[in-house]
């Protein structure tokens, strides 16, 4: 096996009384996308941070390529933070330029501009591009160093859904260049698309970790179906098979055979007026894992 | 549309009150200004003009007049050993008029507004039977009240520039998370500053050959020291104000406080340090207190050379002074700067 690119050994940060992150390791091989998945206070912007070096850890060891972070660290990464303004009265090509000259590894600005399609906007002042082409101008700025490793803060929060699809597109052309990824997202869609491996996070601890397959398999593999709210009302059978889980929303039945489940629905009379059968997804693992809602 | 207006209206006051050190400089600000200019400007009321009087025996006649003269409200009388001091005073704008009652003499400053008010007020104060005071021109060629001005603007633009220019940027960067950005690249804190430094200077020397070249062009300033004498006092009173500023911006997030504090910076150094007049007759302690303030030294050197002609070696405790603030200032600054701050 290969040195990982990244490693990181029981990672902690307090901050005073507040603790943000409580122990966490994990390790991320040359070429892979890795997703830290939760939902927003989960501590999975502290532990990037930490890693980046924003913020400075409590306890823990953060290893890059083998070795201590250091001065190659600042000069290999590309860092996408989740908020930042970016040079006022600057146009899009000066930002990339201004970035880009800050390192002494630079990817050529032809390919930087091709990788992440701001072609259109490079001589548009910052201030008058829209959400989406400042995400991927951002993106291209975490490029600028032509980085071994590549980090995404939440890079598709606040997009519509067509600019969302068209930054994943964006990310999956770095991936195959063999780039290495770190990404945060509380989008279970995007985590599936993307990563190749996950850690899902919650309450600054990681809650389960592997390919989004391997979690799926491991933790509830299966099919969802939902029902109407009132849909099994004065026919719930005393002893339940299945995890059955209530909401506003209706019923949703958590199980592995859902031929079964659902033959077993009818002979009780249920309602299924509202019948709805899809695949057991990341959003439902944290579901099961937690028994919270990953967006809330 | 109301509403909404209202809305924002709430969000704001409500941002306002809950940032508690700029609430604290926006009442606290005013308090300490009028508190300044209280000490600053105490007793008589409102000065209208530096009125300076040589010492020494005063013909009898004159006596009613002078003593008439001297008790002018609105006048702040300031004595002179002897005459040759106080010419000196009035060509270099410290004063806005001499009267010498040893011989009944008086002389205006060329240009000052107060030179003439003075004036009134001396033949208000005659005997208009007797009188016995005669105007004389100055000796030589006297300077214009706007060309001893000139570099004093010239230093509050610089100081201006220096800033609000570096530190309110620094803290707008830090703010909306650009410094936060540029701390995860190579770039050194140290280096962020220089260049912040340098380019400030850059756009200062820029800024000064242009306004001064205009105004030597447009209206026949003269300059009569070397001009070259210039570029070290204006760039060395450039990286005083700049370092200042970077102590100001070096961890602070709030615009509002900066801003504020910024003000408290800039307004009293604008008064203390002669831009508009000069502290000629002021008290001590004022003067000591102006001694400390990067502007002073500037605009200080800037007039020796401009006005006076002075040389190098003149001009070299100025320039000393402004190496010492700019190291000392520059740092703190660096040593307290942060990029962002941690939680």
């Amino acid at each position: 096996m290969n040195v990982p690119v990244l490693e990181v050994r029981n990672l902690v940060k307090h901050f005073g009384r507040v603790e943000a992150v409580r122990g966490i390791d994990f390790a991320i091989q040359p070429g892979t996308c890795f997703g830290l998945l939760g939902p927003n206070g989960a501590g999975k912007t502290t532990t990037i941070e930490v890693i980046e070096g924003i913020l400075s850890p409590t306890s823990g060891e953060i290893l890059y390529k083998g070795r201590p972070r250091g001065r190659a660290f600042r000069e290999e990464v590309g860092i996408q933070l989740q908020s930042t303004e970016l040079l006022v009265l600057q146009t899009v090509r000066e930002t990339l330029e201004v970035f880009r000259n800050l390192y002494r590894r630079r990817a050529p600005l032809e390919e930087l501009i091709h990788t992440c399609q701001i072609q259109d906007i490079l001589d548009k002042d910052n201030a008058r591009i829209s959400g989406g082409q400042k995400q991927r101008l951002l993106l291209a700025m975490a490029l600028a160093n032509d980085p071994d490793l590549i980090f995404l803060d939440e890079p598709t929060t606040g997009l519509d859904p067509q600019a969302r699809r068209h930054l994943w597109e964006i990310v999956g052309r770095i991936k195959r260049l063999g780039k290495t990824l770190v990404l945060t997202t509380h989008y279970m869609e995007e985590a599936e698309i993307l990563c190749d491996e996950i850690a899902i996070v919650d309450a600054g601890r990681i809650i389960a970790m592997g390919s989004p397959r391997d979690l799926l398999a491991t933790h509830g593999d299966g099919a969802v179906i939902s029902l109407g709210a009132d849909a099994l009302k004065g026919r719930m059978p005393e002893a339940f098979p299945w995890s059955l889980r209530q909401s506003e929303a209706g019923l949703s039945i958590h199980t592995r055979d859902a031929g079964e489940t659902l033959k077993a629905l009818v002979a009780l009379g249920a309602d299924l007026d509202h019948l709805s059968v899809r695949s057991f997804n990341l959003e439902d693992l944290f579901i099961a894992l937690t028994g919270r809602e990953l967006r809330p | 549309m109301i509403r909404r207006i209202l809305t924002i209206i709430r969000a704001r006051v409500r941002e306002f009150y809950r940032d508690k050190t700029s609430l604290g400089w926006n009442f606290l600000f005013p308090l300490l200004i009028i508190l300044g200019f209280s000490f600053l400007f105490s007793g008589d009321g409102k000065i209208f003009a530096k009125a300076g009087v040589v010492q020494g025996p005063v013909a009898v006649e004159s006596l009613e007049s002078l003593e008439r003269f001297q008790k002018s409200r609105h006048l702040d009388i300031i004595f002179f050993e002897n005459l040759e001091e106080g010419l000196r005073a009035l060509e270099r704008q410290r004063i806005d008029f001499l009267l010498n009652p040893g011989d009944g003499r008086y002389w205006v400053a060329e240009g000052a507004p107060g030179g003439y008010v003075a004036e009134r007020f001396l033949k208000a104060a005659d005997n208009p039977d007797t009188g016995k005071f005669s105007k004389t021109s100055v000796a030589g060629e006297g300077l214009p009240y706007v060309e001893w001005l000139f570099p004093g603007i010239l230093g509050m633009n610089v100081m201006f520039s220096s800033l609000f220019g570096v530190g309110y940027a620094i803290v707008r960067y830090r703010k909306n998370g650009v410094l936060k950005r540029m701390s995860v690249t190579p770039l050194r804190s140290w280096e962020f500053l220089t260049a912040q430094v340098l380019s400030r200077l850059f756009l200062i020397f820029v800024n000064v050959a242009i306004v001064l070249g205009a105004c030597t062009l447009l209206y026949g300033f003269e300059i009569r020291g070397s001009i070259w004498l210039l570029v070290p006092i204006f760039l060395l009173g450039g990286f005083a104000l700049v370092s200042l500023s970077v102590i100001l911006a070096s961890r602070t997030e709030s615009e509002e406080f900066a801003e504020g504090v910024l003000n408290l910076m800039a307004w009293p150094m604008m008064f203390l340090s002669e831009v508009w007049f000069s502290l000629e007759g002021a008290k001590g302690w004022v003067k000591q207190m102006a001694d400390f303030l990067p502007l002073t030294h500037l605009i200080g050197a800037a007039r020796k050379v401009m006005n006076e002609g002075a040389g190098l070696g003149d001009i070299l405790p100025h320039l000393g002074a402004l190496l010492l603030m700019s190291l000392v200032f520059m740092v703190i600054g660096a040593s307290l700067f942060r990029w962002h701050r941690e939680g």
